[in-house]
């Protein structure tokens, strides 16, 4: 156990529709979300204290703040790594709040990252000298230049040595489309697709199919974060933070850490694993659901060997068992995922797990005591467990 | 200034109405026109522009090329745009509702029959359909299609055009579209090259590739940093690598696209015979012939002048 265990809770959720465009600024979806999120747990705006976000996001924190009313702001941090940032500001917000830092903290991230700037397109960057922009030069002029490509890398080597086929990918997004397709806020709502679909849907990086690739999409989510005691008096069932973690090792790169001897693994999921079930007390079996951060279907078996679920090397027959779908042991991303439901860089996960934990998802597949939530895979990540009090 | 829903109501009413003034072409069709039409186009069929080649084809005469059946009618060009009396009303009205952006998004023509020296074409256009409000990537906006039907001196049909565009509120959530401009010459993306990296891109110009091993233990290491991971030295050297390796992944990028290289696109993870891995391409390694696990050899490719890279080719056993 730890001292972070249970000591501060998600109170409150709050999201603008998903898009492709969204036709106002990414600062108002923001603030939009922002204030969703504060009416949901019946927290006054004014109370807000600290605020936490990605360093990829456009928004100031000090911006939202005041669009919203805030008066004194004593905790904001932010986390790097694109996606693996999606548990992270949840993580130090419960800090902040568990060693009284702040009281209610806003988590949040805002894009238009389809009808204002690409996400998908080919990354070549200002050529600085600094280490970050460094790094891209050994792949970039390679054309290795898209999240896409990075992943694909791993994702063949996973094929290679443990028997996985693009098959297998195809289930795991059969399986995320079948909830969005029931999910009315999911921007592929009434869309399922039939392995064939998958199958037959065009190449972006081989061995990724399309229909492996998350969307690009507009949109923003916010999640209140504040003492388990006080969430315990608001007005939703409060989501207890039972444990969260970050995680960065073996030889870690950003997306392309072709250099530890064996990077079928994420390294740093299992790092992060670890550390939530030990900070929480529990192991896989006692887990009911889990959100997997699923920019690109392939991560999502290692993901699933990280947690327990199944063997190093072996989540494809977990899936081909159906476990992770509809009805099975651990349906995974209820909400659709970010192939399905939208790309908000993993926080529509989190608010997600919320639902989960409260009862309250669309596809809610029973009670679920203890959920899962990862953030972005391939790269410096981080996770929680979230549980019903 | 209207709802959108009025804003609707009232564009509907256009519906099977004359969307402009009928027009007539203010020249009948002749060849210089199309002489330089085909110029501009590219189009090199001598039918449109030669007596002799058009009479090859059963032709009386050199006879207009199809696509231009709209460019006889086209209005004056003017710096200001179209003049009141050419105006479209259906669209003012978007325009005046602040739907003031324009794209044309489709044209379908069907064709009669071939036009010939001295036609003269007239059209009258109707408003064949409005869509309702959409949420598109240029922002939101209505769909207009304008139905043209085009006729000769005689008042025969040759031809007929639907033309659809968007009228839209520009998305101020977008930036602003760049200034159409000559296309910058596409640079190949280079590396950042940092004081810890320099002696890996400085060798490879020179078509020397050189791995950093670490003076105090001997570890190897790739990419280039300033410290052993093994030993915390801060002291290292370049070995130069034998070029030998094999496949230790692969995958084969078809988007995105880097416009110098060649697509589909395979690209190597390769590892060393040293024992360190790298990316790279391939060279004269077609995507069936690749294997995780075959041996390869370094070789380089000069993607710019002067501006070299590794690449791999399949190696002999």
């Amino acid at each position: 156990m730890n001292e972070l265990s249970g000591k501060a809770a998600i109170a409150g959720i709050g999201a603008t529709e998903f898009s492709k465009n969204s036709g106002r600024s990414e600062l108002r979806l923001a603030v939009e979300a922002a204030l969703a999120a504060l009416a949901d747990a019946g927290i006054d705006p004014a109370e807000v204290d600290g605020m936490s976000t990605y360093t990829m996001d456009n928004n100031p924190e000090i911006e939202v703040f005041r669009n919203i009313g805030g008066r004194e702001l004593k905790f904001f941090s932010r986390i790097h790594y694109g996606g693996g940032a999606a548990c992270a500001p949840i993580m130090h917000a419960a800090m902040a709040v568990a060693t009284g830092v702040a009281e209610v903290v806003i988590c949040y991230r805002a894009m238009n990252e389809r009808s204002q700037y690409r996400f998908g397109a080919a990354f070549t960057p200002d050529v600085l000298p600094t280490a970050e922009i460094a790094h891209y030069g050994n792949y970039v002029p390679f054309g290795l230049a898209s999240p896409a490509s990075w992943v694909a890398m791993s994702a063949r080597r996973y094929m290679h040595e443990h028997g996985a086929t693009s098959e297998d990918f195809g289930r795991i997004a059969v399986g995320f489309r079948d909830f969005a397709a029931t999910n009315p806020k999911a921007w592929f709502y009434q869309q399922p697709i039939t392995l064939e679909d998958h199958q037959t849907s065009r190449w972006i990086v081989k061995p990724l199919h399309l229909l492996d690739c998350c969307q690009e999409s507009d949109g923003a989510v916010a999640v209140v974060v504040t003492t388990a005691e006080r969430a315990r008096k608001l007005r939703q069932a409060p989501a207890i933070i039972r444990a969260a973690a970050q995680g960065a090792c073996d030889d870690q790169q950003m997306m392309t850490s072709y250099y530890r001897p064996d990077f079928t693994q994420l390294s740093e999921m299992n790092l992060v694993a670890r550390q939530l079930y030990a900070m929480a007390g529990i192991g896989p079996d006692d887990v009911q659901a889990a959100i997997l951060y699923d920019h690109f279907s392939p991560f999502v078996l290692p993901q699933l060997e990280a947690f327990g679920f199944a063997k190093q090397g072996q989540a494809r027959d977990f899936v081909r068992e159906g476990q992770i779908a509809r009805g099975g042991r651990l349906p995974v991303n209820t909400n659709g995922g970010q192939l399905g439901e939208a790309y908000i860089h993993g926080l529509n996960g989190v608010a997600e797990g919320v639902r989960l934990v409260r009862g309250q998802s669309v596809n809610q597949p029973g009670a679920c005591r203890n959920v899962i939530v990862t953030a972005g895979t391939g790269v410096p990540t981080s996770g929680l467990i979230l549980s019903s009090d | 200034m209207n709802e959108p829903s009025d804003l609707y109501t009232q564009a509907l009413a256009w519906l099977g109405k004359e969307a402009t003034r009928p027009v007539e072409a203010r020249d009948p069709v002749n060849v210089p026109m199309i002489r330089r039409w085909c110029e501009a186009m590219g189009e090199e069929n001598p039918i449109y522009v030669d007596a002799a080649a058009a009479a090859a084809q059963g032709f009386a005469g050199p006879v207009s090329p199809p696509a231009m059946l709209e460019v006889w009618t086209m209005a004056r060009f003017r710096h200001t745009g179209r003049s009141a009396e050419d105006s479209i009303p259906a669209l003012v009205l978007f325009d005046e509702a602040g739907y003031s952006g324009v794209v044309a998004t489709n044209i379908e023509q069907e064709y009669d029959r071939y036009l010939v020296e001295g036609d003269r074409v007239s059209y009258t256009a109707v408003i064949d359909e409005i869509s309702p409000e959409k949420r598109t990537g240029l922002g939101i906006g209505h769909f207009v299609t304008i139905r043209y039907e085009f006729t000769d001196q005689n008042g025969e049909p040759v031809g007929r055009m639907l033309f659809r565009v968007l009228k839209f509120k520009p998305n101020l959530a977008q930036p602003a579209a760049a200034a159409p401009e000559a296309p910058a010459e596409f640079s190949h993306p280079r590396p950042a090259v940092t004081h810890d990296n320099a002696h890996y891109w400085e060798g490879i110009a020179r078509r020397e590739l050189l791995i950093q091993q670490c003076s105090s233990c001997g570890h190897m290491r790739h990419p280039p940093g300033p410290g052993c991971p093994k030993c915390q030295s801060l002291e290292w050297r370049a070995v130069k690598a034998s070029g030998r390796g094999k496949l230790h992944s692969f995958v084969v990028v078809h988007q995105p696209r880097i416009p110098s290289l060649q697509y589909p696109l395979p690209v190597l993870l390769v590892e060393l015979e040293e024992g360190v891995r790298l990316i790279a391409n391939g060279l004269d390694l077609p995507e069936a012939d690749i294997t995780i696990g075959m041996p390869l050899q370094l070789d380089w490719v000069e993607i710019e002048p002067g501006y070299v890279l590794p690449a791999f080719r399949a190696a002999e056993v």
